[in-house]
């Protein structure tokens, strides 16, 4: 029983990256309709910065955390403007694909000028294990929780309450209507790009720290996870991609507990296909009917 | 004797609260030419999806004739209630735009006497023979709505008028036995009309079908209908020939309001 | 008419042997090496995966992301029953029953996910994929995550060549059958198709169940000219390896997916010599060509001899000259 807990423990600390990374892709899908495959690398990079204001300028890891969200914010809004941007009217496969190739881009200039090996992220806090009974939880796993609570309890009140926020939700509910309102699509949409990339660039400095390594390789399973988890609460769906991201975290560590480690990843695809069979739009999704 | 061939019994649908269509009953008989009327947001779509198959009730039933009796249809889905010799037109021109007009037509006898795959595939004399007959009867149609001359352009590039009448075309391809035109003058100039209003009853009586037809242009309603439904708040407020609905005080009522001298 | 589509036909049958008889040329005195029937014969492979894949995103609007997985079980059907049985039949045998195998689980997923609209099938099918992948990693019979080795070798260029010929004229021929427009209607519009008495699902599902025996087959042909398979060579990154021949191409373009996987296949020589910053140049080379032709190199025209050669401008063959779709 208790290592059931354990394990619910440690999914919903790993369900607490993909549901940061979920945020990230739901939002931009749900302003320009793009599955960014190019956001798992963001998360990547985002780790890169940590460990180059850690390692090499010997920062606080938590101003660390903050700049490195500041320059992938940056990042998010360059890829944005240079690979989106320029095929805004285009076919949304157009997109895709170019998205694939910024992907491509990241992953492999940063094995070209930083090397394909792993490396060791820095130690800049130091380990602390809590037992509590048989449980145990780490320092770092606590404050990977509290971080992605904070981050997203603070994008919950920029999407609600500030003038941005509005316009994002203008915008990705009809983006013709929110011109004629006066709203800068452009610049809503860049600032998207700048939460979304912040939020992933959180969720890899974290998952550095916690598994002590990086490489440029490592947002490409975690990306695809948190497609899939926001898809699975509903793409597109602020709350969706929260839930979506903890309840693959929660799967992928039951299904290994129960001692199905090697079809983890089957067990989240196939559930997950259940439920589109069951709700086409996801969890949280709302279904359309198209007007005939 | 004419046959009824359509029937619905206290056909409803609720979308969310609302209930957009409200214990229909109406029937239509071979031969008939039915208007339908009502004012915006009355039902009367609503009402075609659900006889075409595309909405579900919520409750009642909808009944066709196969042939010998009145079956009911409720859970025959839209394609199936199309090969049972339904056709319709869209408010919302749906024309596959990016193909030519007589490839619209083509694509409508689908399940016509189409040439096997494998005769396509190894392009027999079959597939040539099949593809020249098939392109005749849709020039034919064609002509008749005399579109022949504009069989290669794009369905997109027709100005919006014929857009219209390329649906009935592609309706009138797939050999039915009831015909459902949903506002066929939506956004026809006066002439346009008064070509489609003569078009409509050369319709009927070439091909020998039921037509069912909802417009708001009164005039081309009561000329052509035989019989007119009325609709209000998913209701059917009057039914009757269009004389009798001309003088039906609910409808002058719902139509006018109440401040009528 | 008959006679016009003779001579057309003879024309492009010429077209072909004479691009055959080249590359024999090529081969016999050693001018393109051993390196270059390499080449040739994956583009040939990656042409009838890609062309597979046109069906189902280009022809029938379905978005897959799940290709690899088909792929798979066509590379290990012919992994294990040419091990079996090697010989030429066993290896043609072993391509009917990849086919077999992949139609029968595409017609599985298919008929229950192709409800399912956009980027929602996309993500099935990538689970799909995902899912066989797993299942192979897992199984016994498929040595596990090594895979298998020493696979029998029954594929040379003349084969992928044939091959990729008949796919493509069999395919072509599809696309301008009654089914093949049926699917194209589905695609440009649903909602109409089934109000013409078109079965929307019974399209969806053919066109996927094409795709997936086509991938299937090329799965096979590289598993036997490789003569290894593993599930590493099947993962997402090869369904988007297909998917980018079929969108640089064009959406819908046959002949552009012929010209781009050519390209690729060639580009990727010429990039052997940058090592490591070959993929870096080809990222850039994606992101271009979409920025500048965002409809693929091709857009949706198809190349046509019969407009090229006989088209006098004055009345012509309908079906052939004028192929243009979305």
């Amino acid at each position: 029983m208790s290592n059931i807990i354990q394990q619910l423990i440690n999914g919903i600390i790993l369900g607490s990256v993909y549901a940061l990374l979920a945020l990230g892709y739901t939002m931009v899908y749900g302003i320009i309709k793009l599955i960014n495959f190019a956001h798992g690398d963001v998360y990547m990079l985002g780790a890169y910065f940590g460990y180059f204001f850690i390692q090499v300028l010997h920062l606080n890891f938590f101003i660390a955390l903050v700049l490195s969200m500041a320059v992938s914010a940056l990042l998010g809004m360059l890829i944005e403007f240079v690979a989106y941007r320029p095929l805004r009217h285009s076919p949304r496969i157009a997109v895709l694909i170019s998205a694939l190739g910024v992907s491509f881009l990241l992953e492999n200039g940063m094995s070209y000028f930083y090397g394909s090996d792993k490396k060791a992220f820095p130690q800049a806090i130091r380990t602390i294990q809590y037992h509590i009974g048989s449980l145990q939880i780490s320092n770092i796993q606590l404050l990977i929780i509290s971080t992605a609570i904070t981050l997203m309890i603070l994008l919950t009140i920029i999407v609600q309450k500030t003038k941005m926020g509005r316009a994002m939700r203008a915008v990705s509910a009809d983006q013709e209507a929110a011109i004629l309102m006066g709203i800068d699509v452009n610049r809503t949409i860049s600032f998207t790009f700048a939460i979304g990339s912040a939020l992933a660039a959180a969720g890899g400095v974290l998952i550095g720290l916690y598994y002590n390594n990086i490489d440029p390789l490592m947002g490409m399973t975690p990306g695809i996870k948190a497609f899939v988890a926001a898809v699975l609460g509903g793409i597109g769906l602020i709350p969706g991609a929260a839930l979506g991201g903890w309840l693959i975290g929660i799967l992928e560590t039951m299904t290994q507990a129960i001692g199905l480690s090697d079809y983890k990843d089957a067990v989240v695809y196939a559930i997950l296909i259940i439920i589109l069979l069951f709700k086409p739009t996801g969890i949280l999704g709302k279904n359309k009917r198209e007007k005939v | 004797m004419t046959t009824t061939i359509l029937k619905t019994h206290d056909l409803s649908i609720k979308f969310g609260g609302v209930t957009a269509v409200d214990c229909v009953n109406i029937e239509a008989h071979d031969n008939e030419l039915i208007g339908l009327i009502g004012p915006n947001g009355a039902g009367k779509t609503t009402l075609f999806n659900l006889l075409t198959g595309v909405y579900q009730p919520t409750h009642g039933t909808v009944s066709l004739f196969n042939g010998e009796k009145l079956a009911q249809v409720n859970h025959v889905s839209a394609y199936k209630r199309a090969q049972l010799g339904i056709a319709r037109t869209f408010q919302n021109i749906r024309l596959f735009k990016t193909r030519t007009v007589i490839e619209n037509v083509l694509i409508a006898m689908t399940n016509q006497t189409a040439a096997k795959t494998i005769h396509a595939i190894f392009r027999t004399p079959s597939f040539y023979q099949h593809e020249a007959k098939k392109r005749q009867h849709a020039m034919a149609l064609l002509d008749i709505f005399n579109m022949a001359h504009v069989a290669d352009e794009l369905a997109s590039n027709l100005p919006y008028g014929q857009q219209r009448r390329l649906e009935i075309v592609r309706a009138l391809a797939t050999n039915p036995k009831i015909l459902f035109l949903d506002e066929p003058a939506a956004g026809m100039n006066p002439q346009e009309t008064a070509a489609l209003t003569a078009l409509i009853k050369q319709i009927q009586q070439q091909f020998q079908l039921t037509i069912i037809l909802i417009e708001h242009d009164m005039n081309l309603v009561m000329t052509v209908s035989q019989r007119v439904y009325v609709l209000e708040y998913g209701k059917i407020l009057a039914t009757g020939t269009p004389t009798e609905i001309q003088q039906n005080p609910a409808v002058i009522k719902a139509y006018l309001g109440d401040d009528m001298p | 008419m008959d006679r016009k589509h003779l001579k057309y036909t003879l024309t492009w049958a010429l077209l072909i042997t004479m691009l055959f008889v080249l590359i024999e040329l090529l081969t016999v005195f050693d001018i393109i090496g051993q390196y270059g029937i390499t080449t040739i014969v994956l583009i040939g492979i990656n042409l009838i995966a890609a062309v597979g894949l046109n069906l189902v995103i280009g022809m029938s609007g379905q978005f897959s992301l799940g290709h690899a997985g088909f792929m798979a079980i066509g590379a290990y059907a012919t992994a294990l029953m040419t091990t079996a049985l090697p010989s030429i039949y066993g290896f043609i045998l072993s391509l009917l029953v990849g086919g077999l195998i992949s139609g029968l689980v595409a017609l599985a997923v298919g008929i229950p996910t192709l409800r399912l609209r956009g980027d929602y099938l996309a993500i099935a099918t990538l689970g799909v994929s995902e899912i066989i992948r797993i299942i192979i990693i897992n199984m016994k019979i498929t040595r596990g995550p090594a895979g298998i080795f020493g696979i029998p070798a029954f594929v040379n260029w003349q084969m992928v060549f044939v091959l990729s010929v008949i796919v493509i004229i069999i395919v072509v021929n599809f696309v301008r059958s009654t089914s093949g427009q049926a699917i194209i209607a589905v695609r440009d519009n649903d909602i109409a198709a089934e109000s013409l008495g078109i079965n929307t699902t019974k399209y969806k599902v053919m066109a996927f169940v094409a795709g997936a025996i086509l991938a299937a087959i090329a799965g096979g042909l590289r598993a036997s000219f490789i003569q290894s398979v593993s599930p590493q060579d099947y993962t997402f990154m090869q369904s988007i390896t297909i998917l980018i021949i079929v969108v640089l191409g064009g959406i819908g373009s046959i002949s552009g997916t012929v010209v781009t996987a050519i390209i690729l296949g060639v580009l990727d020589v010429i990039l052997q010599n940058f090592g490591t910053l070959r993929m870096v140049i080809y990222a850039l080379v994606l992101i271009i060509v979409m920025i500048f032709r965002p409809k693929g190199l091709l857009g949706t025209t198809e190349f046509s001899l019969q407009k090229l050669l006989f088209d006098s401008g004055g009345s012509h063959d309908h079906n052939d000259s004028k192929n243009a779709r979305s």
